[in-house]
C-alpha cells in the first residue's frame, strides 16, 4: 500500500519506527493531490509549503525525542469553515473569498500542538449547507469511489481528499448530518462527537445549537486518535462541556459481547435501497455473531426529523449568517449610497441560491406572527427527540441503523429540488436536535462498487462506546480496508 | 403584513416573500421573487407534517448541552490589535470600519 493510503495509525508507526518520515509522508500526500485533483476536487486552499515547514518542524522534534502527539508528522485536511491564521477561510462562499482569519480555530490550534501537519483546506456546500458540494459557491467536490457522482456533503472535501489519498485524515463538521452522511458516501469513518465535546472556537457558525466539529478517517482508531487531539474542555467556547474527554483508545479492544443493540424500526423507511438496507441487516447479523444482543427500540417522533431540523437550523443560520454585510470583512458590493443598500446588495451578490433559501426561510420561522408556528413548534419537537433517545437508551447501549438511505447520487441529479437533498439527512439529524454522538462506517459495497454506510448513536458523551463498538467491527471485517484507487488510473 | 395566527395555512405571498428579503437584507430581483415565493411554499407545505405532532405540554428545547450561566473572571486578556481587527475590512478610515451613510437627510 502507498504512504498516503495507510490509516493513520500505521503511518504513525513507520514514523515512529524510523521507516519513514514527516516529509516523505507529506510529500507522498502532496504528490497524490497533484495527480488527482484535477478530478477530485477537494481542496479550496493546498498548504504546500507550510505543510512540509510543519513536516520538517515534526521530523526535527522526532529527533530530539520529542513526540508531542501520538499523530505527530500525519498530514490532515481541515474543512474550509474552520478558521486558520494568515490562510484563507472561505466557507466555499463568494462573501468570504478573500477572508484570511487573524486567529486559529481551538481545534486548529490543537492539530498544531499535536505536532500535525495541515496540508490544506477542504471543499463545502457554501456555509456547510448542503449534502453533496453542489452548494459550493466555487467548485464540486466528485467522489473518488465514483468521478460522476457526489461525495456528499457538506464535508465532501475532507471525505473526498481522505478517500482519495490527498491526507490520511480530516476535519470536518457536521449540524445535520456532514460529517456522517459523506462518510459513508466515501467508504470512512465519521464520527459526530456529542454537542460541546469539540470547541467551536474559530469553526464558522452555521446553526450554532447544532454545529459539531468531529474526525474523518479510514478506521475508529484513527478517529479516538483524532478525537484524544481535538476534544475536551475550551474556555473560549462557552457551550464546551466542562469535563475533561477520555483517552479513547483506551478500551478500544473491549468488544461488544453483551452490548444491546437497538434497532429502531423507524429506521428502515419506505424509500430506502434495497442494498443499503441489505448491508445493514448483514452488518446486524455480525454483530450478534460478535456476541452483542439485538433490541427491539423505537424513535416515533422521528419522521419528523427533516422539518424540525430544517427550521430549527435555518432559523439559526439566519440570524448567524446575518454578520456578512460587507462592513468587516469579506465582500462589498460598491456603489451603494446607504447602508440598507450596501447591505442588501453585498448579501445578494454575495451568498448563493440554497444559503438565501435557509436564510429566507429560517428569516420567516421567526418573523413576527410566524414564530410559534415554525420555530417555538421546532423547539418543542426537539425535546421529543431528546426524550425519544433517553428512552430509547434504556433498552439498548447503542443505536444502529443506515447513516443514508441510498449510496452515493450522481453529480446533478438533487441539486435542482431542495426538498430531495434535505432528505438525505433524515437517518442524520436526530442525533443533532438532541446533541447525542454518532458515527458512520463501512459496512459493505452496492453492486456498483460503491460504499453504504451504517450509524451508530450513543448516550450523550459516550463517544467512546461508539468507537469500541465500531472498531470490534472492523476488526471482523474488511470494508475500512477497500481504498478508491484513484492513482492507479 | 398582517401577521396571520394560522400561519401554516396560508401560502406565502409576493408581497410576503418582499418583506422578508427586506428583513434579511438580501435584495432580491422580481424573478428571484417569483421563484423564492415557488419555492419557499414547496418547503412551507413539506413543514406542515410538523402539525401532526402533538406538543402540548412540551417545553421547548433551544440547545442541547446541560449547562448554564457561564462564567469567567473578568481579567484583561490580550485582543487583536486594530490593524489585525481592520486587516479583511473593505474600507477603513482612522482606525475605524467605513460604510456609506447611516443617516441620511431627506
Amino acid at each position: 500500500m502507498d504512504l498516503p493510503d495507510l490509516s493513520a495509525f500505521d503511518a504513525a508507526r513507520l514514523l515512529n519506527e524510523g521507516q519513514c518520515s514527516s516529509v516523505e509522508l507529506t510529500r507522498a500526500c502532496l504528490e497524490r493531490i497533484e495527480r488527482v485533483e484535477p478530478r477530485v476536487r477537494a481542496f479550496v486552499t493546498v498548504l504546500a509549503d507550510q505543510a512540509l515547514d510543519s513536516a520538517r518542524q515534526a521530523d526535527q522534534a522526532r529527533a530530539q525525542g520529542k513526540i508531542a502527539s501520538p499523530l505527530m508528522g500525519v498530514p490532515v485536511a481541515v474543512k474550509d469553515n474552520m478558521c486558520m491564521r494568515d490562510a484563507p477561510t472561505t466557507c466555499s462562499s463568494k462573501i468570504l473569498e478573500n477572508f484570511i482569519p487573524p486567529y486559529d480555530a481551538t481545534v486548529v490550534q490543537r492539530l498544531t500542538a499535536a505536532g500535525m501537519v495541515v496540508v490544506g483546506k477542504t471543499n463545502l456546500d457554501e456555509f456547510a449547507m448542503g449534502s453533496s458540494t453542489e452548494n459550493s459557491g466555487l467548485f464540486t467536490t466528485h467522489n473518488p469511489w465514483d468521478l460522476e457522482r457526489a461525495p456528499g456533503g457538506s464535508s465532501g472535501g475532507s471525505t473526498a481528499a481522505v478517500a482519495a489519498g490527498e491526507a490520511l485524515l480530516a476535519l470536518g463538521s457536521d449540524t445535520g448530518g456532514s460529517i456522517r452522511q459523506p462518510a459513508s458516501l466515501c467508504g470512512l469513518v465519521g464520527l459526530k462527537p456529542t454537542y460541546g465535546r469539540v470547541s467551536r472556537y474559530g469553526l464558522v457558525a452555521f446553526a450554532s445549537s447544532l454545529d459539531q466539529i468531529g474526525p474523518i478517517t479510514r478506521t475508529a482508531r484513527d478517529a479516538a486518535l483524532l478525537m484524544n487531539v481535538i476534544g475536551g474542555h475550551d474556555p473560549l467556547d462557552s457551550t464546551s462541556w466542562p469535563e475533561p474527554a477520555p483517552n479513547y483508545c483506551e478500551g478500544l479492544d473491549r468488544g461488544v459481547r453483551g452490548l444491546r443493540i437497538g434497532v429502531p424500526k423507524e429506521y428502515f423507511i419506505e424509500g430506502i435501497d434495497p442494498e443499503v438496507e441489505a448491508a445493514v441487516r448483514q452488518a446486524i447479523e455480525q454483530f450478534a455473531a460478535l456476541g452483542a444482543e439485538a433490541a427491539e427500540v423505537s424513535l416515533p417522533t422521528m419522521p419528523y426529523a427533516i422539518p424540525t431540523y430544517y427550521i430549527c437550523a435555518t432559523a439559526e443560520a439566519s440570524s448567524n449568517l446575518a454578520r456578512y454585510d460587507g462592513a468587516h470583512y469579506g465582500l462589498r458590493v460598491e456603489g451603494a449610497d446607504n447602508i440598507i443598500d450596501m447591505f442588501s446588495r453585498t448579501r445578494a451578490q454575495g451568498f448563493g441560491a440554497e444559503v438565501k433559501r435557509r436564510i429566507m426561510l429560517g428569516t420567516y420561522a421567526l418573523s413576527a406572527g410566524f414564530y410559534d408556528a415554525y420555530y417555538m413548534k421546532g423547539l418543542k419537537a426537539r425535546t421529543l427527540f431528546k426524550r425519544d433517545f433517553e428512552r430509547a437508551f434504556e433498552k439498548c447501549d447503542v443505536i444502529l441503523g443506515p447513516t443514508t438511505p441510498t449510496p452515493a447520487f450522481q453529480l446533478g441529479e438533487k441539486v435542482d429540488d431542495p426538498i430531495q437533498m434535505y432528505l438525505c439527512d433524515i437517518f442524520t439529524t436526530p442525533a443533532n436536535l438532541a446533541g447525542n454522538p454518532a458515527l458512520s462506517i463501512p459496512c459493505g459495497f452496492s453492486a456498483a462498487g460503491l460504499p453504504i454506510g451504517l450509524q451508530l448513536i450513543a448516550p450523550l458523551f459516550d463517544e467512546a462506546r461508539l468507537l469500541q463498538t465500531a472498531h470490534a467491527f472492523e476488526q471482523a471485517t474488511d470494508y475500512h480496508k477497500a481504498r478508491a484507487n484513484l492513482a492507479a488510473d | 403584513m398582517s401577521p396571520d395566527p394560522k400561519a401554516t395555512d396560508a401560502a406565502l405571498s409576493r408581497e410576503e416573500v418582499e418583506h422578508v428579503a427586506l428583513l434579511a437584507r438580501l435584495e432580491l430581483g422580481e424573478r428571484e421573487i417569483e421563484e423564492y415565493a415557488s419555492i419557499l411554499n414547496r418547503i412551507l407545505g413539506h413543514f406542515k407534517k410538523l402539525e401532526e405532532l402533538d406538543t402540548e405540554g412540551v417545553p421547548p428545547t433551544s440547545h442541547p448541552a446541560p449547562i448554564a450561566n457561564v462564567f469567567r473572571e473578568d481579567a484583561a486578556r490580550p485582543s487583536l490589535s486594530v490593524d489585525e481587527a481592520l486587516a479583511n475590512a473593505p474600507d477603513s478610515e482612522a482606525g475605524c470600519f467605513k460604510v456609506p451613510p447611516v443617516i441620511q437627510e431627506y
